[in-house]
């Protein structure tokens, strides 16, 4: 009896070890960047990692404001070109397509979701960077923000439209029966009854895709040519920003982190810890908003009840 | 005067019916643009995994796939020992990543309901944990890869290895393998585990033999799923896998996975048809490990069905 | 079927226990030398530049056909990496493929360094371009973004997209030291590849655009530029004509031992350098 209680005890002692390996994980993660990151904090000054617009390590500057603008930018272009997708993504998939059809379309999104990025960067490399080349633009070489936006839209879609088509099909049903019993057509009933009840959960689900699209490395990489300035408009006309060359957060990293030293080294953690802030308040809304939908939720069932 | 009426009447129903019928025909041209949005998704899979397969294809042959990488300027060679890396790497990472997220799991659902919990630092030590899971899930690739660089490759002195690339590996697939387990547990029913405890089993024998192979088809899932990662990561093993394309011969050596290499062949040699010959190596593989998926939680949902 | 489930709940436990072992042993001795490169000499670690990073393989073929039983782990990770990852004793032999800086040697200063080869830097265009010879001066103002249309060096009239390296690349220090002098700086609009492959491979796709590469990298693929109208052969660069040329370092620290001497040896011995030579790069003999 005695031995199978301890072994019950040793057990729990195990398992509440590697329980707490996930805290121990990121805490490590913390302080392992932000340590490495401290001799650029002090050396350099907050201020001028934060909003320096030059970043040359040859000559000890090391401004991370254009890498953010460049992040910023691929994101904002990936969530205009890719939401609208993943959203008609989702409502077909919950509302309107036949079950034959969602057989195959849902698939072929967790699919989309299980390529490898570097595969996109590719596909990227070999078919949209040419295709972006034959814009007639002065400066436009094709490696640029419009081709990592595109590769980037197609890499969130499984992500938001997965959460969203969850977000819909969570609306209860009353309601649709409600909406159409009072003479409302389908497309009436999604828009005016479904998607504003599902909204908290489909926004959640588009905050979790920029936070994927901050964080995409490798074929940001291969297709937006990763020099380190302020993305511009080549011409007159606006649009063109998309057409600049840019660098991201993560790519900053991973381009250099093999090949610096010193300062140099200690600045890319510098870029790590701004990235990983910025990953964390993204985040932190989504869970924010998801928890405030169940509030909701509750809510409403509770004055059914 | 009654005419007059009967008229308005008319066309007031006239304007409503017209209003209707375009309330009809905007949902026809709504419901349109949804099917064609979903034929576009469509679409882009089959263009993307379509055009790496078939190009890629026409890059593999038995002796692209046995023969290794003869490195050099212009990626001469095959890509066995990628291959052969890719599942070391594999194999490793899940070694260990999966007893210590299935343990995590485990306690979370199995030891967060207990009564004997009355401490609070427990609860708070599980609240606090379930939040860590949730921050690891959204942590970006690259700073796994730079964690992973600032303390096994250069603090641990691992150097540019296999372990490093696991250990840092391990840290990405964790929070998925938590995250399956604890549903798959979840599903167990509650009956099963007061059936065991009623009949005088410890907590661990009831884990042992009811609960953990109750949920067995879960947790395979959760290790499937984060197989597929681990083939698709590149940023971590990037900055932690050295990138030698030799085979390794013990953990500590360095080495390239099929996505490196793919990567590599991309940007440095410029043989893009090798490349897409690793690609389309890489998709069928991701295309397998997704009919695994469908495959173990059709049984597990077989299984939960015979249950009832 | 529940006999199959069981044991497989053993093998994944059996894991369970066997990780944990293995995770407690590894992480409880983190001081403990896991590979010291000395004790152990069947393996060699050789990292650093992108650029000595091929021919250090093929030299690495070439050793180990003959010594059997040594074997040569040849990775990248650029030049400063090198110089570090030999100065800390992470790999067995580092590659740089620049001058070792003073400040570096002030930190390490067991450093021992081998020049293996010479190399010559080629300003390569994308094979669109006409124009086949250019003066240093011009080329400075090029990767400067002081010209930045072809018309005015007498080309087409399109724009040129200047391809670089990353800040801490040796091919890029080597360059700006002896193309871009003090004060000329390589302009921000310049698109940047982290390897001597990947400038070569986006010189040779991009249309009008201009970069620079170690002569081991050259290839039909892009259309090299004639400096002064001395065009960037190996020869060329061997008697002093071709003005861009650097060495090709290897580092340990310390006075090399075993294989990793015998590996140096090779390496600057008449075969060693005849691969050099066939290579494209200059032998130092």
């Amino acid at each position: 009896m005695s031995v199978r209680m301890i072994a019950d005890k040793t057990v729990k002692i195990v398992l509440f070890t590697s329980a707490i390996i996930s805290i121990i994980v990121v805490l490590a993660i913390g302080f392992f960047i932000f340590r490495e990151s401290i001799e650029a904090w002090t050396k350099l000054g907050v201020g001028e990692i934060l909003f320096g617009a030059v970043w040359r390590p040859g000559q000890d500057q090391y401004g991370i404001l254009a890498m953010i603008i460049g992040s910023v930018s691929v994101t904002f272009g990936a969530i205009l070109l890719g939401v609208p997708l993943a959203l008609g993504c989702a409502i077909f998939l919950a509302e309107i397509a036949p079950a034959g059809v969602q057989a195959v379309v849902r698939p072929a999104v967790q699919l989309l979701a299980g390529i490898p990025s570097v595969v996109y960067g590719l596909f990227g490399m070999v078919i949209l960077v040419p295709l972006v080349r034959n814009l007639n633009v002065p400066g436009n070489s094709g490696y640029g923000l419009l081709a990592a936006s595109i590769v980037l839209a197609v890499m969130i879609l499984p992500t938001i439209a997965s959460i969203a088509e969850d977000a819909i099909r969570a609306v209860p049903e009353n309601y649709r029966h409600g909406s159409l019993a009072l003479g409302a057509t389908k497309w009436q009933t999604i828009t005016k009854v479904v998607l504003p009840a599902g909204k908290s959960g489909i926004l959640a689900g588009v905050i979790l895709g920029v936070g994927r699209a901050l964080g995409e490395t490798m074929a940001m990489i291969m297709v937006i040519g990763n020099s380190v300035i302020m993305p511009k408009p080549l011409s007159g006309n606006p649009l063109t920003y998309y057409l600049s060359q840019a660098r991201t957060l993560t790519g900053n990293i991973a381009v250099e982190i093999n090949y610096a030293t010193g300062v140099h080294e200690s600045a890319l953690f510098a870029t790590g810890v701004v990235l990983f802030g910025l990953i964390m308040i993204v985040n932190a809304s989504a869970r924010w908003i998801i928890r405030g939908q169940k509030f909701v939720e509750k809510a409403n069932e509770e004055q059914v009840c | 005067m009654l005419e007059e009426r009967l008229s308005e009447i008319a066309f007031f129903h006239k304007a409503q019916a017209q209003s209707l019928k375009r309330e009809h025909l905007r949902q026809k041209i709504w419901l349109g643009l949804m099917w064609l949005v979903g034929l576009i998704t469509v679409s882009i899979l089959i263009l993307v995994v379509g055009y790496v397969l078939v190009q890629g294809g026409k890059a593999i042959s038995w002796e692209f796939l046995a023969t290794s990488p003869k490195g050099g300027i212009s990626g001469e060679g095959g890509i066995s020992t990628t291959i052969a890396t890719t599942f070391y790497l594999v194999g490793l990472t899940l070694l260990i990543a999966t007893p210590l997220g299935v343990g995590a799991a485990v306690f979370l659902i199995e030891y967060a309901g207990e009564q004997s919990i009355s401490s609070k630092f427990l609860r708070v030590v599980i609240g606090v944990a379930n939040f860590a899971v949730e921050i690891l899930a959204g942590i970006p690739s690259i700073i796994f890869g730079l964690f992973g660089y600032a303390l096994f490759v250069s603090t641990l002195n691992f150097g540019f290895s296999l372990l490093s690339a696991a250990l840092a590996g391990a840290c990405l697939v964790l929070p998925t393998i938590i995250r399956t387990t604890e549903e798959a547990l979840l599903a167990v029913p509650d009956d099963y585990r007061r059936g065991s405890l009623a009949l005088g089993a410890t907590k661990w024998q009831t884990l042992y033999r009811i609960v953990l192979p109750a949920g067995l088809p879960g947790i395979i899932t959760g290790v499937i799923l984060s197989v597929g990662r681990v083939i698709s990561e590149t940023a971590i093993f990037y900055v932690t896998l050295g990138g030698s394309y030799h085979l390794p011969n013990s953990i500590m050596d360095g080495g390239r996975t099929l996505a490196l290499h793919l990567y590599y062949l991309a940007m440095d040699t410029r043989a893009f048809d090798k490349a897409m010959g690793t690609g389309a190596v890489l998709v069928v593989m991701i295309i397998l490990i997704n009919l695994l998926i469908d495959l173990v939680s059709r049984k597990l949902t077989a299984g939960v069905r015979k249950v009832r | 079927m529940k006999s199959n489930k069981k044991s497989i709940l053993l093998v994944v436990s059996f894991l369970l226990i066997a990780s944990l072992v293995a995770a407690c042993s590894g992480t409880s001795t983190p001081g403990a030398p896991v590979s010291d490169p000395a004790a152990d000499n069947s393996t060699i670690t050789v990292s650093g530049s992108t650029t000595v990073q091929p021919l250090a393989e093929k030299l690495a073929e070439a050793f180990m056909t003959e010594n059997t039983g040594v074997r040569i782990d040849v990775q990248g990770g650029g030049s400063s990496v090198g110089v570090k990852a030999a100065g800390e004793g992470t790999s067995d032999i580092g590659m740089a493929s620049r001058e070792i800086k003073e400040s570096e040697l002030a930190e390490f200063p067991n450093l021992e360094i081998f020049v293996i080869a010479r190399d010559g830097i080629a300003i390569v265009a994308h094979p669109d371009v006409s124009i086949s010879n250019l003066t240093v001066e011009q080329v400075r103002d090029i990767f400067s973004g002081k010209v930045t249309n072809w018309k005015e060096l007498g080309g087409e009239d399109q724009n040129i997209f200047v391809v670089s390296r990353e800040e801490g690349s040796g091919t890029r220090g080597a360059f700006e030291e002896m193309v871009m002098g003090e004060d000329a700086l390589i302009t921000s609009s310049a698109i940047l590849q982290p390897s001597n492959g990947s400038v070569r491979t986006t010189v040779s796709t991009t249309p009008y655009s201009v970069g620079y590469l170690s002569f081991g990298y050259l290839d039909d693929t892009v259309k090299s530029i004639s400096i002064d109208g001395v065009a960037p052969t190996e020869p060329n660069a061997a008697d002093g004509s071709y003005p861009i040329v650097r060495p090709l370092n290897m580092l340990t620290n310390g006075e090399p031992t075993g294989n990793v001497k015998a590996f140096l040896d090779f390496i600057l011995s008449e075969a060693g350098q005849k691969l050099v030579v066939e290579d494209g790069y200059i032998s130092v003999k």
